[in-house]
């Protein structure tokens, strides 16, 4: 197994969907409850495996293209068939998922097994029957939305309008039809004239979930732009600019790196959104830029420790965030298989792990506690005990229900709400 | 704001390792760790420049660090001090402080202690600079990363240095743009191993040191930072000294 980089829940939460470094999709389908087998309900259980990217060689930079996904996004689902968008660094494909599970028997100028009849043999003409056979969940590539982007790709996000998609790079973002191919409009370009200024970049972007002209972008010196499509073609001025001025107590070298936004999400209301940075999660309410109306820690005793991090590179991990349906709770990963989630309106936060060793299936999830002061009690685990190469960088919310996935390296782990 | 000038235990001339190190090991300096870490931040740039695919963000990310740095060391004219103090000896210490972090293990083994000294040049007598620079000269040979860099660290005059290092920054921009795979990646593998050895010799030197202006990093850093620092075992916790020391309060 792979490490998995990207997972995600589709519209329903029927289907969840996880890429891996070796460009692979595998999706997992939620088990029907039914008589026999009534504990089986909320099982996931693999559905279809598809290679979606392989690698490349972009002959002209002498560079290999990782055939890693970054992302997957579903699209709503308009028929029996199940559509979906994967990236990698440079190349978004649209993938059709579907079903079959019938056969047609009888065909005319063919065998059951394929070989052509022979003309003289055919003496009548019969109608093809369909038969039921055994399922057979087939995935095809659609459209390939290729060579549009310089640098690495690092989002997309479907419009509320189900016709169009953005794509974001470090330093563009390009905004594509899903039935057109050969042509993507730049909507941001924020790359300066001479690279030798470049001081920042884009590290997110999403379309807001209700208004299909507006989107947001984050920033590497953590920042957020609200954009709208209206007022320009080319939106390179923001209609709103979010930022939280700097705390200059805190200020050290190491400042800059850890405002940088790994992961922005609109709330399925619309009205706020979220933002991790290295050490916190903000969320925002949309009507005020100046600074967040929530800031929760998510492992604020890695503070005293980011020299060290900045020298193992653990300081540039992205992390990503995710709302429950209601938006009620927001989770997000950290380290040691640790992952975080709060409860907003509780002022409630749990730390879990997401381990083997920690978690037997059915059994409940204890919460985990990291030791901050010097004295540790029994159970918690100290910041220096911590193992910093098991890190939560993914993890998804079902749109609907209390079903959380977890990515944890190469392991998805899937956890629910106790229902007694 | 951080005491500079710190009254340093009496250095007696010795030219043997160990005296230098008895010398050092009572000196918190800020520019010292400043020092480092601009180090660290180099070598990994010059790494992300080695790479088939540098993250663009990681890159910009270390790059502004760099340039914070280095403005804060011209605002100090601690960037003057260097240049003016330079021979052309001292300017080959500089290169080879952070030359010696990318050197392969083979050579790391015979010079483990050295990039120490070579960035501690700049605050001794310059006697002490020749010494080392003799045994670092070997280092100096060093290849590869320097065909990017070379020119930024030949420094004749302050402000040749600050262009020619915003030369260098632009110079790993342009060439982000235009790659070319390179093969020194294993001379660079071993350079996390090496910038440890550092590590390890300046949390030693931290372990033994009681800071003056602990106490006034004590309003933003938290208690456990303050209990860590009285439990000073573990490097990280030494380590975590010396982001307390490169954080203003």
């Amino acid at each position: 197994a792979d490490i998995i980089s990207t997972v995600e829940f589709n519209c329903s939460g029927d289907l969840l969907a996880t890429g891996d470094k070796g460009g692979r999709v595998v999706i997992f389908q939620r088990e029907q409850e039914t008589k026999s087998r009534p504990l089986s309900r909320g099982e996931y259980n693999v559905y279809s495996t598809f290679q979606s990217h392989e690698p490349e060689f972009d002959y002209l930079k002498s560079l290999e293209i990782e055939e890693k996904i970054n992302k997957i996004r579903w699209l709503p689902q308009q028929n029996a068939a199940h559509f979906l968008l994967s990236t990698n660094d440079k190349t978004i494909k649209l993938w059709k998922i579907s079903e079959r599970d019938k056969r047609a028997e009888g065909y005319n100028l063919k065998d059951e097994d394929g070989r052509l009849r022979e003309p003289f043999r055919v003496t009548e003409l019969r109608v093809p029957t369909l038969k039921p056979m055994d399922l057979m969940v087939e995935a095809s590539p659609r459209r390939t939305f290729a060579n549009a982007h310089t640098y690495h790709i690092n989002s997309i996000s479907v419009n509320s309008d189900y016709a169009t998609y953005l794509s974001a790079d470090d330093l563009r973002i390009n905004l594509w039809h899903l039935e057109v191919t050969n042509r993507s409009f730049n909507i941001v370009d924020i790359k300066p004239a001479n690279m030798e200024e470049l001081t920042e970049v884009i590290t997110a972007a999403e379309f807001h979930p209700h208004e299909c002209n507006t989107f947001v972008y984050s920033s590497s010196k953590g920042t957020i732009r609200l954009c709208d499509m209206r007022s320009a073609a080319l939106c390179d001025r923001h209609s709103k600019f979010f930022e939280e001025p700097e705390d200059p107590s805190s200020r050290s070298f190491f400042s800059e790196i850890i405002s940088s936004i790994s992961d922005v999400k609109f709330s399925h209301s619309g009205r706020y959104m979220m933002t991790r940075d290295y050490l916190s999660v903000k969320v925002w309410d949309l009507n005020m830029e100046n600074r967040p109306v929530e800031t929760y820690q998510v492992h604020e005793y890695l503070r005293s420790k980011l020299c060290s991090l900045y020298e193992n590179d653990c300081i540039f991990d992205k992390f990503e965030c995710c709302w429950n349906g209601p938006d009620s709770t927001i989770m997000t990963g950290s380290y040691n298989n640790f992952f975080r989630t709060f409860e907003r309106n509780a002022h409630r936060d749990t730390t879990l792990e997401a381990s083997r060793e920690s978690s037997k299936p059915r059994a409940i999830l204890k919460p985990r506690k990291v030791c901050t002061t010097g004295k540790r009690k029994k159970d918690e685990i100290t910041v220096d005990s911590l193992d910093f190469n098991k890190k939560i960088l993914h993890t998804a919310w079902h749109p609907s229900e209390n079903i959380i996935a977890v990515a944890a390296t190469n392991n998805l782990y899937l956890f629910q709400e106790k229902v007694n | 704001m951080f005491v500079r000038g710190l009254k340093r235990k009496c250095f007696d001339g010795e030219e043997d390792i160990e005296g230098t190190l008895a010398g050092i090991k009572a000196i918190p300096s800020y520019n010292l760790q400043r020092q480092s870490l601009l180090d660290m931040s180099l070598v990994k740039l010059q790494l992300c420049h080695m790479l088939v695919e540098p993250n663009l963000c990681r890159s910009v990310l270390i790059a502004n660090t760099v340039r914070q740095i280095q403005e804060e060391m011209t605002q100090d004219g601690t960037w003057q001090m260097i240049n003016t103090q330079n021979t052309g000896q001292a300017s080959l210490d500089r290169l080879v402080s952070t030359d010696i972090l990318c050197r392969s293990s083979r050579d790391q083994a015979e010079g483990k202690h050295v990039p120490g000294y070579g960035t501690f040049n700049k605050d001794f007598e310059s006697d002490q600079a020749q010494d080392s620079s003799e045994t670092m000269s070997t280092a100096s040979s060093v290849q590869a990363p320097r065909n990017l860099q070379s020119n930024v660290w030949e420094m004749e005059n302050p402000q040749e240095n600050k262009g020619n290092f915003q030369k260098s920054l632009d110079q790993i921009f342009e060439t982000l743009e235009n790659k070319s795979p390179n093969s020194v990646e294993d001379l660079f593998s071993e350079v996390d191993n090496s910038y440890y050895d550092l590590d390890t010799m300046l949390t030693g030197m931290m372990s033994n040191t009681k800071m003056g202006h602990c106490d006034s990093l004590e309003t933003f850093s938290s208690p456990t930072n303050t209990a860590s620092n009285s439990n000073c075992k573990s490097d990280l916790n030494d380590l975590d000294h010396i982001v307390e020391i490169l954080v203003e309060s």
